[in-house]
Order: C-alpha cells, then structure tokens, then sequence
C-alpha cells in the first residue's frame, strides 16, 4: 500500500548573540567544561535571569522576514522536567504567547518553482547543556556551557509531503539565516537541530496519522535518509495491520533505523506556567519598524534583482544565492568588471572547484573580488582568450598578483592588433601552399576542418595569444582571397 | 548605660551612641555575640554564627567613625534570615537539602545592607524553604518564643524574629511570602515590614514563590524599619522584577503627622471569626490613631476569604518549580550510593527535603499538572487579580487599611501539627497582601495574658512611609514597642 | 474533587518524590485537607478575568548584549557532590 507522508519540522535554532539568553555568559564554542556557566546558568539558589535584548531583536527579524506577526506581548513559560542538563528542573520557553506568530516560508525547490510552508510559530527559550556519557566509566558527566544559550524554535505546520521538501526547507533556512546574521544555521555543529514529526496516511485522507517524532538529525543527508527510514519503518506496521505507537525517536545513521528514545519513555507533563521570575515582552509597531528597517536584501529578493539586474538564469542565480558570501562576492565581481554572466561563469566553474578542492569557504577565498574582477574584465575586452584566462586564475589562486600584473610577468596578452594578426596569417598561408590549395579546392563543410590547420598553426605561432575571433575572420577572409 | 542595656535598644538609639564615641561597633559586636552565646543554646534562633569576620567588619566600622564617615548603618550589628545567600558563609534555608551549603556570591540585600556599614553577625533560623508559620519546620530544630519558652516564635522569620526579640541583634532581615515577617513580628512583640513587591531585589535570596517573596526588616522600631529599609531598596538589574523606582530616604521623610489619614478597617477582617481579645487590642491601638486624627472607615474586601485558596495554589505552584533546581546534582544533599540517575533525584529529593516542603510541592505540582492547570493554577491567577482589585478599590476610599496581623498570639509547640490547614490558618490576615504586592507592617499593639499582638498597616504600592509613619505615631503615643521579654533564666 | 493514594504516586513521579508505602495514608489524608481548602476557588466566577502573573503588570527590561566578566568556576563547584575535570558527576544515564 502506498501512503502518504505527512511531516511538520520543528528547528531549534540557536542564536548567535554574543551572551547567553538570560545571564552574561559568552556563548563562544569550545571552551573547557562549565567555564562559561555563571551561577545564573547553573541554577544556583537565588539566581534570576535577565532577558538579553538581542536575542529578542533577533526573533522579531525572523519573523519580519517570513512574514509573520509579531506577538506584542509574548511570554515565557516553565516547562518543568528533570534532567541533569537541564539544572534548574526547568527550562524557560514561550508556551503560551510565542514572539513571533504565524507567517508563511516559501522554499524553493529543485526545480525552481516555490513551496509554501505555513510557520506556525517561532518561540524564545534557553538551551539545556551537555550530557557526556562516553568519557567516564561509570558516570555521566555534565557540561553546561551550552546552559542557556539562546534558542529560536521555529515549528511548521504538517505541510511537508515529501523528503525533497524538508531538506529544501532547511536549506533555504539555513540561508535565510545566514542572511539575516542571527545564526550560523550549522547542522553538524549543532547551531541548527531539527525533529521531524512524522506520520503515514492513505492518500486522499483528510485525517492525520499517529506521528513519531524524530529527534537530533544533524544534516541534510541524514534528515533525506531518517524521513526514507521511518517511511519504510511505519509503512511495515500499517501495511500489517499494526498501530503506530506515538513516540520520540532517534535516528541512527550507522543502522540506518529509528529507535525508540528510553528517557523519553516516561509520559512527561511539562506543567508549563507562566515563568514569574520574567515579565512579558512588549514590543511596539516603533519597534518593529526599527527592525524592519534594518532586514538586509533577502534571498528571495535577491534571488529575483540578479535576475533582472544582472540576466542571470534561475539556474546559475539558484547557485549564487544561498550563500550569501557568495552573492555579495558575486555582486562585486559583476559590478566591477561589467561583465555578471562571465564572473557568474567563473565563480560557479573555476572558482568553486578551486574552493571545494582546498576545503575552504568563500570567506577563506583567497582571490579578491576585485582581483577576480580585474580576469573577467580582461576576458571580456579580448586581451586573454579563456585558455590562457585559466593559467590567470591559477596564478590568482597562488596570489602572484592581480590580472594586469600576471599577464605582463608571463606575457600572456592576447594579440588582438590586426596588423600583427595579419601578419601571422600572411606567413603561414605563404609557408603552406599546398594546405591553401587543398583549402580552395575544398567544400563548405571540409574547408571549415581544414581552416583549423591554419589557426593551429598560427596558435603554435603566437604562443596561443592570437585572438580567437579576429584570427578567423583574417584568415577566412585571406584564404577567400587566394581563391 | 549597661551593657545590658544595649540588648533591647533601637538601632536609632545605638546610631546615637556610637556618634557619640559611648560605645565601639566592636564593644557592640562583642556584645551581641556574648548575648548569642549565651541564650541560643535555649532559644536556638541562630544557625550560624560569624563572630571572627564580624569582628573585622566592627574594627572597620570603628575606623570609618574615627574618619567621620557614616553610612547608614556603620557599626550596626545584624543577622540575616538564612534564605540570604552570604558569600562564604553557610546557607541552609532551614534545610538538609542546604545544610552545606556555601554560596559564592551575597544576595543584592546582603551587598547592600554590608555597603550601609552594617556589621553580620550571623544567619537565624526559620521554616524550611519559608514554608511554615511557627519555625517548627526548620531541619536546625526549633526555635523558642523569648516571651514564652513553650510558644512557638511565629514562621518563616521565626529566628529572626526571636533573635531580635531576645536582644540577640537589633536588627534582622527577613522575607515574607505570605506573612512570614510579619506573623512573627506580632507573636514576638516587634515591627516588621514587608515592602511593596518589587521594591527590594529578591536576587541571592532563595526562592519560594517567585511573584509573593519579599525581603524586609524586623526591629524594634518602624524608626528602625525605615532606617533599613531605605538600605535594603533599589532596582537591582539582576532582578527582572524589581521595579525601577526611586528609593525615599524613608527615615528623614518619616513623620507623626496622620491627621485626616482614613484608615480603612474591612469588614472582612473584623467579623466573627476574628478572636474578641485581638479584637480589643487592635481597636485600642487604632483608638490611638484616631485620637492623634486618623479617620476609620469601614471598607469591603468582599474576596477576603479567598486568599487562602489562592494562595496556597500559587505559592505551592511556583515553589514546586523553584524547588527542582534541588536534585543532588550540582550543590546541596546528595544521597549516598545512587544506582541511577533516577535513584539519585527520588532518595536525594526525599531525604533532603522535610515534609512540609514535600507537601507543598505535592500540591504544587498537582495544581499545574495536565488536567488540572486550568481548574486551579490559572483559576488562582485569576482570583488574585480579583483580590487585587478589591484593594485598588479600597485605596479609592482609604489611605491604608488596618486589621489583626495574626489570629492570636504565639501558640505552644505541636499545637498547630496535626492539620496542615490549621497551621495555614495563621496567616488568613497576611496572605492577600502578598497576593496584591502591597507593602504591609506589623506593628506591637499590646499583650493578651503576657503574650505580644500585632496591628497590621497595609499601603498602596510603594507607599511604604504612610505605614511607617502611621506606625512610628502609634509608638510615639504607645509602649507597647518598649516591652522587652524577661528571658526567664535564660541570662544572669 | 477527591484524591487516591494512586494519584498522590502520579504526582509524586512527577515531582520525584518518593512516598514510603507506609506513609502513603498518611500523606494522602493530609494533601486532601489542603486540596479541600484550595476547592474553595470552585466558587467563584471569574469569567474574562485576565490571570495575574505580577501583582504590578510590569514588563520585562532588556540586557545589553554584553559577556560579563568570566565566573569563577571552582568557586561555583565547590559545592558539587561530585565532579571531575571540570565535569558535575551523576550515574550514568542511558539514552
């Protein structure tokens, strides 16, 4: 029986403000064990937390930029359940009036068309910190550095109806995001975390399934194969006539199964209750325009100006602007060499191989946009063919210097001066009679194989600097007049 | 003046001595902790005591004085309730689950009442977690009524309360949630004032109910109430809900003028149920006040006797979360040899907790719990906003209200442990004020067969000088403040 | 509204608390004297009155992105039960 999926994505997004949601602890990666866990984050008697403007800041921009309302007045919540990481025995959360409210994300899919996604709501709450299980032997160790971090839980709808969509709708949050400076939006390093909720129904039904949740999937490939998993995994139990126990699960890569979390098993009740310690936020429309104002070009936008501004294809355009490092190295290039659909070639074709070949990211890119400018402007004004261009790049990679200085090191200039060029084709149609003979005896469709002779050997001649272009009209026109 | 003449004494009248260079902070000092010494092993109102450190701070003290530097409570000695955590200092909030307990850090009123000159002498003891009225929950013992030995002291500030009582201190802090300073003021014969909520940052006080607790003075003196206060206040950015309003030097602005002051007395209050001796104590006191010009209106708080309920789903609520950060995990009572981690919070939790504690974070729970939220927590919420409104409306008519501070005076010990309720009962005339954040302050208004009672002033939101004021005319007319217990045997 | 030994066992869970067997009675009489005070609110009407969270309706103030000054982490586990390197030490915990 073939079903059909059914999935809402909750993200927990953690933001990138410089201190923790509620105390005055850095939020910086990698430190030693509780180094940065103030007696505020380890729930010590007494301890109070104060809201940290920014990460409210950085919701209302989130939300501004879905398109979602803002709640003017939002609230925190406990959510009462006791796990080690977790030192209060709470976590503050927004339950009952999340800051930002119900707006719509739409996510482009491979083949360019945009896929609505109804967000039902993006909430502010406190990260717990680490449980260790695997360094002492016979205890568990806590970590709490990640204790209060700030998090941006953003829950969808049950919209998804697919796998493609879901990876796509991370993919564009993840450049959203990135654009919107609130989070480095990273799956592998934990920044962003995503739980699937999942449930089977026959096609055509209105109703929803039993769903399970699937937890912690940190990346894009793994997010494809847990939704394929659990498809398969759930299909088998309804295929049999079986129910589907709701639960939390978790995916494991190595199995390449779902299973079932054992802590999770006992039935909590969160009992959330408005958190007494914090007031509610209100923010004013003055406030909200502040923000707005504020938003940077997003990738919708953008995606829409290069093709307008710049005649790009979807395609190439697709490429260009998830990253916004690369879009904005992109727009330097184009602008300043004139030239968008060359330095759109380039950056998509050489220079993306170069970056992935090394492992680096477009910020580590150790050719400048104005270097790469100064190659593609050097194309499009006919003084380097793109063979030679390549050995530019090259020693633009190696950081020999910029376009102008390179190519007068190597003497790489391209001979467009039609005198020169006319002399070139002179010499070889005068060295080579029997080719011209053969040439002028010759068909349409032969003499244009046999015209690649003469360019050959003029290329040999010239080093490989002889202008294309200009070489075969000279030539064809020399070689008509011998005829 | 004697040496035990300074037991008993005003912080307003030791402030004059050690202007005058009659008396040293350190002579004080060694004085006080020879008081302590001497009476605590009976009355146990003290948990720790900090006499070397103390010590440093007086010869500090003393040498600010020598500058002409005063602050507003140079060389004063005092102790802090135990709920205040004292950076190196034990802090056990009257519990096994803290016994061992040093904070890192001082809570806001420590830092502040220590920035004032103020001299520690030492933590009392009180309910465990402030969940009591008679300090008979306390995991450090009892705690004993300096004006009878055989009466409880009155809770949560119970030790607070019988330190300053017994002359152990002049001054104390405590908190009140639900009338945990002024219940015990009244059955101890002294001022306490629970402050408008928010006027004093709870940060470093261990929590109970996070929207009720309040931290304020207990003295002799509402003199002594206003010099305190005045160093306790202020918005502390690291209290969420401490409010952003100025701090009145409560002391200088006090007065005696309460002429025309209408003092409203509710109905509620004044019915049936209310014991006839209090009765006649209270209306005697606010005979006083009339005679000085006050005026007596009577006002209705028609939702009086929903406090109770109110409260104790509220406060249980709030304190069952307060109270899960206790899991034997990071500070405070581990169990021993936990086999799991869910061994570690069941025997941790258990045995760390005493049974009060456990009672009302049962009730907590099960008041927030799935199915029930709506029914009581959320109800509860809406009914305090009710209650709340009853007093804005008062305050239309009146300028503050009046009524008993407690249903009777100091009970012996075991009387009140048979039904939970009848212990929660003691503070049918205190809770409601918690629930509308307003200030409120039990002041002495005399004695029932030897036994101290208390008036309750209740003001507008931070309009803690009309209370003190009001209170300060009453001891200005009255004497009631000047009794002092005779400590039977207890000192030579 | 009533309340079983079964019952006070649910919520205890919750709370993690253990109840002896033997106190199982004894606590239950007890929390029912409570729950039986607190039923009072049954009695009141407060339809469309917005629940009271702070006796003041304030609103929140906001912090200034800021890393304070670093805490003292020895200072603050000195008073955990267990610890090693830098790690607060419960049983091991199988997820």
């Amino acid at each position: 029986m073939s079903w059909e999926i059914v999935m809402g994505l909750e993200v927990h997004l953690q933001l990138a403000t410089q201190s923790k949601i509620f105390s005055g602890s850095s939020t910086q990666f990698g430190a030693a064990p509780n180094q940065q866990a103030d007696a505020v984050d380890l729930g010590m008697p007494g301890m109070l937390p104060v809201l940290n403007e920014e990460a409210v800041r950085y919701a209302v921009k989130f939300g501004l930029s879905i398109g979602a309302r803002i709640g003017k007045r939002s609230v925190f919540d406990r959510k009462n359940y006791f796990y080690p990481d977790l030192p209060k025995g709470y976590q503050v959360s927004q339950f009952f009036s999340p800051i930002v409210c119900e707006g719509v994300f739409d996510v482009p899919l491979e083949d360019g068309s945009l896929y609505p996604i109804r967000i039902t709501r993006a909430h502010l709450e406190e990260d717990a910190g680490k449980s260790v299980h695997d360094i002492f032997n016979h205890e568990t160790g806590i970590d709490l550095n990640r204790a209060g971090t700030p998090l941006l839980e953003i829950v969808t709808e049950p919209d998804f109806r697919s796998a493609e969509q879901a990876v796509a709708y991370l993919k564009a949050l993840h450049s959203l995001v990135t654009y919107l400076g609130i989070s480095d939006g990273n799956m592998a390093e934990g920044s962003m975390r995503c739980d699937i909720n999942i449930s089977l129904r026959e096609k055509g039904s209105r109703e929803l399934g039993t769903r399970t949740e699937i937890k912690n999937v940190n990346s894009f490939r793994f997010v494809e194969r847990a939704i394929h998993c659990e498809y398969e995994r759930q299909a088998d139990i309804l295929d049999t006539g079986g129910r589907i126990t709701q639960e939390t699960r978790l995916f494991d890569a190595e199995q390449n199964t779902t299973r079932s979390m054992r802590s999770k098993e006992v039935a909590n009740d969160y009992r959330y209750f408005p958190e007494p310690d914090l007031l509610p936020i209100v923010i004013d429309e003055s406030y909200i325009d502040t923000v707005r104002q504020s938003l940077p070009e997003l990738p919708a936008a953008k995606r829409a100006r290069f093709v307008a501004e710049y005649d790009l294809t979807e395609y190439d355009t697709n490429l260009l602007v998830p990253n916004h490092g690369v879009a904005d190295y992109f727009e330097a290039v184009a602008k300043s060499s004139g030239a968008p659909k060359l330095a759109a070639n380039w950056i998509l074709g050489d220079l993306s191989a170069a970056l992935n070949r090394s492992e680096l990211s477009i910020d580590a890119n150790p050719i400048s946009a104005e270097r790469l400018a100064g190659l593609v402007s050097r194309i499009s004004d006919g003084t380097l063919s793109s063979k030679l261009a390549k050995q530019v790049f090259e020693a633009l990679w190696n950081e020999e210097g910029d376009t102008d200085e390179i190519i007068a090191a190597r003497g790489l200039k391209q001979v467009s001066d039609s005198g020169a060029l006319e002399a070139m084709v002179d010499e070889v149609i005068a060295n080579n009679p029997d080719q011209v003979a053969q040439y002028i005896a010759a068909d349409e469709a032969k003499r244009k194989k046999l015209s690649g002779f003469f360019v050959g050997q003029i290329m040999k001649a010239s080093k490989g600097q002889a202008n294309p272009q200009m070489l075969n009209e000279l030539l064809l026109k020399k070689l008509e007049d011998q005829s | 003046m004697t040496k035990d003449s300074v037991f008993g004494m005003s912080v307003s009248a030791i402030q004059t001595m050690l202007r005058e260079r009659s008396v040293s902070s350190v002579e004080l000092t060694e004085t006080f902790l020879e008081r302590i010494a001497a009476t605590n092993e009976s009355l146990n109102a003290v948990i720790t005591v900090c006499a070397e450190q103390a010590l440093e701070q007086a010869q500090k003290a003393d040498a600010a004085i020598s500058r002409g530097e005063y602050q507003s409570l140079t060389g004063i000695p005092i102790l802090h309730k135990d709920i205040f955590c004292t950076q190196g200092v034990r802090t056990t909030c009257g519990s096994k689950m803290l016994e061992d307990f040093v904070p890192a850090y001082d809570a806001t009123v420590v830092t502040k009442m220590k920035a004032q000159g103020a001299i520690m002498l030492g933590k009392c003891n009180m309910d465990e977690f402030a969940m009591g009225s008679s300090n008979e929950t306390s995991y450090f013992g009892t705690v004993k009524n300096p004006w009878n030995l055989d009466c409880v002291p009155g809770g949560s500030s119970g030790g607070s309360a019988a330190a300053v009582a017994a002359g152990m201190a002049p001054l104390v802090t405590g908190t009140d949630t639900g009338g945990s300073i002024r219940q015990p003021a009244s059955l101890c014969g002294l001022t306490g004032l629970k402050p408008t909520y928010g006027r004093v940052s709870r940060l470093g006080i261990i929590a109970f109910a996070s929207s009720l607790d309040q931290a304020g003075p207990i003295a002799h003196t509402a003199e002594d109430c206003a010099i305190a206060l005045s160093a306790m206040s202020g918005i502390d950015p690291g209290d969420s809900t401490s409010a952003d309003i100025p701090v009145p030097d409560f002391h200088s602005a006090l007065n005696t003028q309460i002429d025309g002051l209408r003092i409203g007395l509710p109905r509620e209050y004044f019915n049936e149920s209310l014991d006839d001796a209090v009765r006649d104590r209270v209306m005697a006191a606010l005979a006083e006040l009339e005679k000085a010009g006050a005026i007596l209106v009577d006002i209705d708080l028609p939702h009086s006797h929903y406090a109770i309920a109110t409260y104790y789903v509220i406060a249980p609520a709030e304190a069952s979360a307060n109270l899960a950060r206790y899991d034997g995990v990071r500070f405070g009572y581990r169990c021993k040899t936990a086999s799991d981690l869910e061994d570690l919070y069941l025997r941790s939790r258990s045995e760390g907790f005493g049974e009060e504690v456990q009672r009302r974070i049962l009730v907590g729970t099960y008041a927030l719990s799935a199915g029930f939220y709506d029914a009581y927590f959320n109800k509860a919420q809406q009914v305090r906003r009710v209650i709340t409104d009853d007093f804005h409306r008062a305050f239309e008519q009146v300028d503050i209200i009046a009524g008993p501070s407690a249903p009777g005076v100091a009970f012996p010990f075991g009387a009140k442990q048979v039904d939970p309720v009848a212990m929660y009962m003691e503070d049918i005339y205190t809770l409601a004020v918690n629930l509308a954040g307003l200030p409120g302050l039990s002041a002495p208004a005399g004695f029932i067969d030897g036994m101290p009672v208390g008036i309750q002033l209740i003001g507008k939101p931070f309009d803690e000088q009309i209370i003190l004021n009001t209170a300060h005319r009453l001891q200005t007319d009255t004497d009631f403040h000047m009794a002092r217990p005779t400590l039977q045997g207890l000192t030579s | 509204m009533s309340v079983t030994p079964s019952d006070i066992e649910k919520v205890a869970l919750l709370a993690r608390l253990a109840i002896a067997e033997t106190d199982l009675p004894d606590v239950t009489e007890r929390f029912s004297r409570v729950l039986s005070l607190v039923n009072e609110l049954n009695t009141i009407d407060t339809d469309g009155v917005i629940p009271m969270s702070n006796p003041h309706d304030m609103e929140q103030r906001l912090r200034e992105d800021r890393v304070a000054h670093p805490s003292d982490r020895e200072a603050l586990m000195a008073s955990a039960p267990a610890q090693q390197d830098g790690y607060f030490l419960v049983p091991k915990v199988i997820d």
